[in-house]
């Protein structure tokens, strides 16, 4: 970590958003985590994201629970307000927080242990709800607070610093996420901006469930040889299928990929997700397909990445309740409390 | 069984019926009771069921008393014995003089006779044999075959009964008239083979007022609901699910906009989303709460020290059962005190409330909202299977349309542009309270990070040893702020030198425990506690007396201990008296109790009580 405090003067050249905010007015506080670890690489992958898509920095509520990926939320987005809550629980209180307040961004982090671990309920049941959120695991498959310990998600045979085996099947999220109806799912690498910036752009324009799981290597505790979840392993194991670039609506920009087959995703606010097919076959609107695919290419050792499958039409839980455009928290006595009168006739229905 | 029986009695009686579960008993049971509240004669209803769907004994108990005695009596003066498997104990429950209704369709096995009751034989099974064909229809209008039995034994006034089966099937109403059949049957066997009505019977009567007949789930669901709640969470656990499904049903009707919904509710994957939603839901500002028993307070125990800590309102209502573990799932006790008052680990302590009767379930379920948004902090509420799940006579609920809801300190943007520095956990009242902000509220200003670590007054991660205890004390300022405004004890102190203490649902047997010692020469001055933290009113009566009884339902005088704790009160003044036996605490021990108390330790008070 680093004990210098970010300079409050911008550089004046800095970019502006069409709020007429830089970057900088999206960040928070200073990382307390070790130097060169992956998670604050998604963080700042967050600030970019949330700062392109002029979003006012305070619409958003974030949360988490326990563990290294659940402190990230205090380095970004320092003008929202942040909820570290218990560990594996976020999604309760994710839920919750979107109930109440429907036109709040709710960005979600999380880590593999207080996902796959500890917080597998939650984690299932939130799918299946569809909060309209974005849900980011940074997963590292270790326990880096306690210091190394494996995870769920890491795989068999991977090995500690210490050189020992896990010796259990690992659990592979975006694989439950598919199979519990997520309508937004994603793989990135916390080492590749360029793909994971325009993932999380669009997955928090995505109107219901988005989830990503961001390989984020653990340099403390498991960035060596023998571990999958090292950078180096990532980077030579990893296959995109798909690049994606988001487009707020009304603009128009060209994804700088390599040349394929283009598909352009219309999104509910207008916006659009471009995707580009790196192997023409594949079809992101083919659950099952994709779900196949994933673990095919698990199977033979590679690490799928890139957006997986998104179902642009998807309902999130405030359109399964139907409850009203106004968020709930903004409710005042007139609209809540029914009255006298009617209680009056309540009681006449006890007698 | 004379009609000129010189000494009828009237309106004071147990009725008790037994049942196989799942047989259809339990919309005639209710009905019995229903029409003797239509006669306006108090009575309460007590469940006795098990955890189960179909098979098993269930019974329902019926209190009738013109003397609005309306806890639980020990003895049945007429037991409906329609559960051949449970005859032994049903019969042997019977009071001396007392009488057993059965069905004579086969006769009474010998070892079931008692030469001290009355036993009265209706051939059930045969009257509904050529009645109706189908096996099922025949068992269903047993039941009702019986009612007619009882309204003629009981001289339940029949246009009363006829008229609740024809409200009872509205829209069905090729139902109505076999019903009516049915009962016409049974009332016209009685009039012609059973020779008049019992020496206790029931007649019209204004004891019941104003009052309305309503379980105390329903009330707090509809508390709820007048409270402003708008998100629910919960997962089904017997004895609360009704408060949820009360809230529901209710929501449905009265937080309506054309077809939209102006609330959430959401069956949880379990107890720990359940109360993870609302403290979510409270901590970005609807008001928010659940309901569950004791294993999901035990399951729920590190989100509530996370709302204490972190400091976020949330209610929870807490519908007690008989524990320790799933224990019995469908029995009553108060055994959650402790484990409600001190959830969590570390210094964590609880705002809980106790109410008695459906109408403080309702005031409550809207007062545990201002509570928790005025202290920021988990409210608990413990009610219990005997006030939730069963139909209790109540003062009718009321709500004042002037009432404005206590959201607490919560700064709004104009307040915040006042502000030069926003801290969330800045004392400045001295109430222990800080300022809270909800997300989105300003571009700029209030934003800050909530967690369950340690932090300094302006929310920022600290482990500065004198950091965390001033926050630690800030915590304690607040708890006595919360002592002050939560609701007092209802006390009656006459000065005498005896006290007696109960909360909830023990208050039911009180008065006519009180009345039955005051003929015993034994009187004594008595406190409802309605709340925890305990307030300056509840020492200032134990100081006051010289000895005070505390009674409760569960084994381990949890309430005495609670009071031992946090008033340093010397154990021996307080005296436990205890019933956990899973049906509700009854006059009878209350009484007798008290009573050998003072035989066992020959105290002077006995002869010496001012009357």
């Amino acid at each position: 970590m680093t004990f210098v405090a970010k300079p409050k003067a911008h550089h004046p050249k800095l970019p502006k958003n069409e709020l007429g905010l830089t970057r900088r007015d999206y960040e928070g506080s200073v990382s307390t985590l070790c130097a060169g670890c992956g998670h604050d690489s998604v963080s700042a992958a967050i600030v970019q994201a949330c700062a392109e898509l002029s979003i006012p920095p305070h619409m958003f509520a974030k949360v988490s629970g326990i563990g290294c990926s659940s402190k990230t939320p205090s380095y970004f987005l320092g003008n929202s307000h942040g909820f570290n809550s218990v560990h594996g629980r976020m999604p309760s209180v994710a839920t919750g927080a979107k109930l109440a307040n429907r036109e709040l961004y709710c960005i979600g982090v999380s880590g593999d242990g207080d996902t796959a671990s500890i917080g597998m309920g939650q984690f299932a049941h939130i799918v299946r709800r569809r909060i309209n959120m974005l849900y980011v695991v940074d997963n590292n498959g270790t326990y880096g607070l306690t210091k190394g310990q494996f995870s769920a998600t890491n795989d068999l045979g991977s090995t500690s610093k210490k050189g020992l085996p896990n010796l259990y099947e690992p659990i592979d999220l975006v694989s439950m996420a598919l199979q519990l109806g997520a309508s937004f799912v994603a793989r990135s690498f916390s080492g590749d901006k360029r793909q994971l910036v325009p993932l999380l752009k669009a997955g928090l324009m995505h109107e219901g469930f988005a989830f990503i799981d961001v390989i984020s290597p653990c340099v403390a505790f498991n960035n060596h040889s023998g571990s999958t979840k090292s950078y180096e392993y990532v980077r030579g194991h990893s296959e995109s299928m798909i690049a994606s670039d988001f487009v707020p609506p009304g603009e128009e920009i060209t994804a700088d990929y390599e040349p394929g087959t283009t598909e352009t995703v219309q999104m509910p606010d207008g916006s659009k997700l471009h995707l580009n097919k790196l192997d023409a076959d594949y079809d992101p609107h083919d659950r099952v397909a994709a779900l196949a695919h994933v673990q095919q290419r698990a199977a033979a050792g590679e690490i799928v990445t890139g957006l997986l499958y998104v179902d642009p039409d998807a309902t999130d839980t405030h359109e399964i309740l139907n409850t009203i455009d106004t968020p709930l928290n903004q409710l005042n006595e007139a609209e809540l409390c029914p009255g006298s009168d009617k209680l009056h006739s309540i009681n006449e229905s006890f007698r | 069984m004379s009609s000129d029986t010189p000494q009828v009695r009237y309106n004071d009686c147990v009725i008790r019926f037994a049942n196989v579960n799942g047989s259809g008993s339990a919309s005639a049971n209710g009905m019995f009771a229903k029409a003797l509240f239509r006669m306006g004669i108090p009575v309460a209803t007590r469940n006795i069921f098990p955890s189960n769907i179909q098979g098993l004994p269930t019974w329902f108990e019926v209190r009738v008393s013109d003397a609005n005695y309306l806890g639980r009596r020990e003895g049945v003066d007429l037991m409906v014995a329609m559960n051949a498997e449970t005859y032994t104990e049903d019969v042997a429950s019977v009071v001396p003089g007392g009488y057993l209704l059965y069905d004579s369709s086969k006769p009474l096995a010998a070892h079931l006779k008692r030469d001290d009751i009355h036993e009265i034989g209706v051939p059930l099974a045969q009257l509904v044999l050529p009645e109706f064909s189908d096996p099922k229809q025949r068992s269903l209008f047993k039941n009702i075959v019986y009612l007619g039995v009882l309204s003629a034994l009981l001289e339940i006034d029949f246009d009363t009964i006829t008229g609740m089966v024809s409200a009872q099937y509205k829209g069905k109403d090729h139902l109505i008239q076999p019903n009516i059949n049915a009962l016409e049957l049974g009332r016209g066997y009685a009039q012609t083979y059973l020779g008049g009505p019992l020496p206790f019977r029931v007649r019209f009567s204004d004891g019941v007022g104003d009052r309305i007949m309503v379980d105390g789930n329903t009330a707090a669901g509809l508390g709820a609901i007048y409270g402003g709640a708008s998100v629910c969470a919960w997962y089904p656990i017997t004895p609360s699910t009704s408060v949820a499904e009360a809230f529901e049903k209710y929501a449905n009707q009265l937080r309506m906009d054309g077809d939209q919904r102006k609330f959430a509710i959401i069956q949880a994957e379990d107890e720990l989303s359940a109360i993870g939603i609302v403290i979510g839901a409270a901590w970005n500002g609807a008001r928010s709460f659940t309901a569950t028993s004791g294993p999901g307070v035990s399951l729920m125990g590190e989100f509530l020290g996370l709302a204490y800590f972190a400091e976020i309102p949330a209610v929870l209502w807490d519908i007690q059962r008989a524990g320790p573990s799933t224990g019995m799932p469908t029995r009553t006790q108060q055994s959650d005190v402790l484990s409600a008052a001190y959830a969590s680990h570390g210094d964590t302590k609880h705002v809980v409330l106790f109410p008695a009767t459906p109408k403080e379930c309702f005031e409550f379920g809207a007062t545990s909202l201002d509570l928790a948004d005025r202290l920021q902090t988990p409210i608990l509420v413990l009610s219990d299977l005997e006030l939730g799940m069963n139909d209790n006579l109540s003062e009718p609920f009321e709500w004042d349309d002037s009432r404005r809801y206590d959201r607490g300190k919560v700064l709004t943007a104009e307040q915040l542009d006042e502000v030069e520095r926003f801290g969330r956990y800045v004392d400045l009242d001295g109430d222990g309270i800080g300022t809270r902000t909800y997300p989105g509220t300003h571009p700029d200003k209030g934003a800050f990070f909530t967690r369950g670590t340690s932090r300094d007054e302006y929310a920022v991660y600290t482990e500065s040893p004198e950091e965390y205890h001033a926050n630690m004390q800030r915590l304690e300022r607040k708890w006595e702020t919360a002592a002050k405004i939560v609701p007092k004890p209802e006390i009656t102190n006459h000065g005498r030198k005896v006290g007696a203490i109960f909360y909830g649902t023990t208050a039911l047997p009180m008065q006519e425990a009180l009345d039955q010692l005051a003929e015993q020469g034994i009187e004594v001055d008595t406190m409802r506690l309605r709340a925890f933290p305990f307030s300056e009113e509840v020492f200032s009566f134990i100081e006051e007396h010289e000895e005070v009884f505390v009674i409760e339902q569960n084994r381990d005088s949890q309430m005495r201990s609670l009071l031992v704790n946090e008033g340093e009160i010397d154990p021996a003044k307080l005296v436990p008296v205890t019933y956990y036996a899973g049906l509700s605490i009854s006059a009878d021990f209350i009484r007798d109790s008290i009573a050998d108390h003072y035989s066992a330790t020959k105290r002077a008070q006995l002869t010496e009580v001012t009357r």
